[in-house]
């Protein structure tokens, strides 16, 4: 190719060198809007501000929180002895003992002015294990405190916790009632505890402990393995595990702490524990009101949203089905009708999801009802804008030839158009279905009804962020099932067009799908 | 054969009678197919409104009387109220009380022009939607050639990259954004990436179904006069599918606007938030403005990206659901 052909073919499209300027430099300029858009959004937001004041560490912990569980023993200093508390909730049950808080007991002598330390149990618990630790109350009798108040002060001799020693891993924390030694690895720091007064460590700190002013609190981190904050008048410890608490049974039923093997041999042939019922009975009822994780209502409310999105579905299809003939303006040759049913559709679509959930929400009541209702409104409008585009694509010629063998309008629309649409309503419905599934889960949160409600609640609290991961596994779960379902019934329907594509039947075109489709 | 001048009804060879008795049996168990479809299809249809009927707060035929509440509720002091909440005019009513107090909420530009509240909500939430389409599309951008089979040799990238996008996808968007609100507090940034987190997914996918649709034409001339991969989808690809991305991106607007709204309404900002507050405090002019303002953003959003698609890739953009 020598330079006049080069040049002879310039010449013969001119159209390809001298594009108008915001053409060629359409791309740049497309970007650079959209940086300068960036830019204005993050003024607009803030979000830089937002970002800088957010709480990263809270991130970490909210998401550990997602998959693991944390366990507080709170050691307080007495005058020569220690007490440990668990918070009352505790998920080690009434009367923890877990084998990582090692206790040494000594026999004191001290005023009894005040109730003295219960001394549980031996100084290394020997029974269960980390995930399941403690055991039932009855075989690990604790001394009351109330039978040893004396009735006047005097000095009294008993056994009471001097030194303990929390075991988080690698690292552990020995504690005595002056003196906290903590250790993390190959490091260790020993803090001096005034009582009431200071918290003074003996040595620099390293990175993984901070002090915010000499003699405070000083927070020890273990990574996630837990936390510690060692006070002037105790030292409180988080230890993290790794997995869901209690996800069976919680700390008050009675096959608690019980293994698999075990609870499986009551259920078939043990002695009843409750007379009224079978064993069977009692276990499936603990299941269910499960304090801790409230099996029984979560999956109530799941099954709400599965039906919100079911029955709005196939109404809306139900409804739109005849309008949608209305609108199209092959088939009904009225313009009138075809607007005023269009202009419905519209309507149905524009008032908002939201609107319509808040709306029926404050008619029914909060529950399922409301949510359907919604996602049967606004899917009417938006499944009859869909089929009566469908009906206003479909090939006359099919219609033609049913109408020239003289068949009434009725079968016309029967044998002409119906064969041509069905699959395409019903492919249409199917990705409905699948995406309402997704949005009745949002809905809910404005007291629509479903698991969206209880999600919400779940978050709001902070504290549940497990139980709002197993939500959201259930949510996930029913998604993907309803998915499948929605892709093989597709799969079986779109065989039938038969458009010649056998090969990758599945393909999406190269066109737009409905806007809900991509939900 | 001898030919003969009387009609005779055809007679069926006996191939012929098996072919005509199997199609008579398939079309038989067809029809049974249908039917036992439909009865399923209706008995958990009925079976699931029982249901709802039975957990629902109020019953169905009780509560049917007063569905309108909503509406009987809202009915404002005169109608002439609702446009004073919109455009921040005082109202003759003003009682020092948060009902009335429309001009509280102007957002001054400068000392004589201001934004009224409900309309700089709206520019709030469509704000949220329009950026976290952008951030959403431009990582689905990313991440689609990734996923697509023919641009991608390698498999378990392209499975990777899939299986993200379809967790990103199903992830429940008031799961992030109520995750992000403990960590931000109040305010539009946990939306924008709740909203933005699932246009990922959702978006990520249509544009490699796009890509995989793509003529290879291009492509292959690229690769034949030595093109590296980058140049290979930038040149031979991206101008091919760019229409379309385009038209997904406005599609995907259109229910970011909505889904914003939503998540608005559980503490994110914008309209959502100040419509869900005016009907919980029972504001009456003020809810109709905004249901009134919403309706008309809904829609103009709608009638734009439906034109500015029929603009970008022609009729297709309403050719739904048609096999071709």
């Amino acid at each position: 190719m020598n330079a006049d052909a080069i040049n002879d073919i310039a010449a013969r499209h001119p159209e390809a060198f001298r594009r108008p300027l915001w053409k060629r430099y359409a791309a740049p300029f497309g970007v650079l809007l959209c940086i300068l858009y960036t830019f204005y959004c993050w003024w607009f937001f803030s979000i830089g501000i937002v970002l800088e004041k957010a709480n990263w560490n809270l991130a970490g912990a909210y998401l550990a929180d997602w998959v693991s569980y944390e366990i507080r023993p709170d050691i307080e200093f007495k005058d020569d002895y220690l007490t440990i508390d668990y918070s009352r909730f505790s998920k080690l049950g009434s009367n923890p003992n877990p084998d990582w808080v090692i206790k040494q007991i000594a026999a004191i002598e001290r005023r009894g002015d005040t109730a003295p330390a219960p001394a549980m149990a031996t100084d290394k618990s020997s029974q269960g294990s980390f995930m399941a630790p403690g055991a039932p109350a009855a075989e690990n009798p604790a001394p009351s405190p109330d039978k040893s108040v004396p009735a006047a002060p005097k000095t009294i001799r008993e056994k009471a916790v001097v030194a303990a020693t929390v075991v988080l891993g690698s690292g552990q924390i020995a504690i005595t009632p002056n003196l906290v030694t903590v250790t993390r690895g190959a490091e260790s720091v020993i803090f001096d505890i005034a009582k009431d007064r200071s918290v003074t460590p003996r040595t620099p700190l390293p990175y993984w402990i901070e002090q915010r002013k000499p003699g405070s609190t000083a927070y020890v981190s273990f990574g996630f393995l837990g936390r510690a904050e060692v006070q002037n008048d105790e030292v409180i410890a988080w230890r993290r595990f790794f997995g869901w608490a209690n996800f069976v049974f919680d700390t008050n039923s009675p096959f608690w702490g019980k293994s698999f093997g075990e609870v499986a041999s009551l259920i078939v042939s043990g002695e009843r524990i409750d007379a009224s019922r079978s064993n069977a009975a009692l276990a499936w009822d603990n299941i269910l009101y499960n304090a801790e994780w409230q099996h029984g209502d979560v999956w109530l409310k799941l099954l709400q949203t599965i039906v919100m999105a079911f029955v709005g579905t196939v109404l809306a299809s139900i409804v739109a089905f005849p309008l949608a003939f209305l609108a199209a303006r092959n088939i009904t040759p009225s313009w009138m009708a075809n607007q005023a049913t269009k202009r419905f559709f519209d309507f149905l679509r524009s008032v908002d999801m939201l609107i319509w959930a808040l709306f029926f929400t404050r008619g029914f009541g909060p529950g399922p009802l409301a949510g359907m209702s919604a996602i049967f409104f606004t899917d009417t409008g938006t499944l009859g804008k869909l089929y009566s585009e469908a009906l206003e694509n479909i090939d006359d010629k099919q219609r033609e030839g049913i109408r020239s063998v003289g068949a009434t309008p009725a079968m016309v629309q029967r044998y002409g158009v119906l064969p041509q649409v069905l699959p395409v309503f019903l492919s249409q419905s199917l990705y409905f279905w699948e995406s309402n599934t997704r949005s009745a889960t949002i809905i809910g949160a404005v007291g629509a009804g479903g698991i969206g409600l209880k999600l919400w609640e779940a978050m709001r609290t902070n504290t549940n962020w497990a139980n709002v991961f197993y939500m959201v596994l259930l949510i996930l779960l029913v998604v993907f099932i309803f998915d499948n379902i929605s892709n093989y019934l597709r799969r079986k329907l779109m065989g039938t067009i038969g458009n010649g594509n056998n090969e990758r039947p599945q393909r999406t075109p190269t066109r737009p799908l409905p806007a809900a489709q991509i939900a | 054969m001898s030919a003969t001048d009387v009609y005779r009804a055809p007679t069926l060879s006996t191939e012929g009678a098996l072919v005509e008795r199997h199609w008579r049996d398939l079309a038989a168990r067809r029809r049974l197919y249908t039917i036992g479809g439909l009865v399923f299809l209706l008995l958990a249809l009925s079976g699931s409104l029982w249901f709802a009927n039975e957990t629902n707060a109020g019953k169905f035929f009780d509560r049917l009387p007063h569905i309108a509440d909503f509406f009987v509720e809202l009915k404002p002091r005169d109608w002439f109220d609702p446009v004073r909440a919109l455009f921040d005019l005082p109202s003759p009513y003003d009682d020092g009380s948060l009902k009335f107090d429309y001009p509280e909420g102007r957002v001054y530009l400068t000392q004589g022009i201001y934004i009224p509240e409900y309309f700089y909500r709206m520019i709030e939430t469509l704000n949220i939607a329009l950026f976290s389409t952008l951030v959403g599309s431009t990582f689905g951008f990313l991440l689609c050639f990734l996923a697509a089979s023919n641009i991608t040799a390698s498999r378990w990238l392209r499975f990777t990259t899939r299986r993200f996008l379809e967790i990103v996808r199903a992830f429940p968007e008031i799961v992030i954004a109520g995750f992000f609100l403990a960590i931000f507090s109040l305010g539009p940034i946990p939306a924008i990436l709740a909203v933005s987190i699932h246009t990922v997914g959702a978006l990520g996918k249509m544009f490699f179904e796009v890509v995989e649709n793509a003529d290879m034409k291009p492509d292959e001339g690229l690769r034949a006069v030595g093109a590296n991969w980058v140049e290979r989808v930038w040149f031979g690809i991206v101008p091919q599918v760019l229409p379309n991305f385009m038209s997904y991106f406005l599609l995907r607007f259109e229910i970011n606007v909505r889904a914003s709204t939503i998540l608005g309404a559980v503490g994110a900002g914008g309209i959502g938030e100040s419509l869900r507050l005016s009907i919980s405090r029972g504001h009456e002019a003020k809810t109709i403005a905004i249901v009134f303002l919403l309706f008309c953003t809904i829609v103009a959003v709608d009638q734009f990206s439906a034109w500015l698609r029929q603009r970008l890739v022609g009729r297709q953009a309403f050719a739904y659901g048609r096999g071709e």
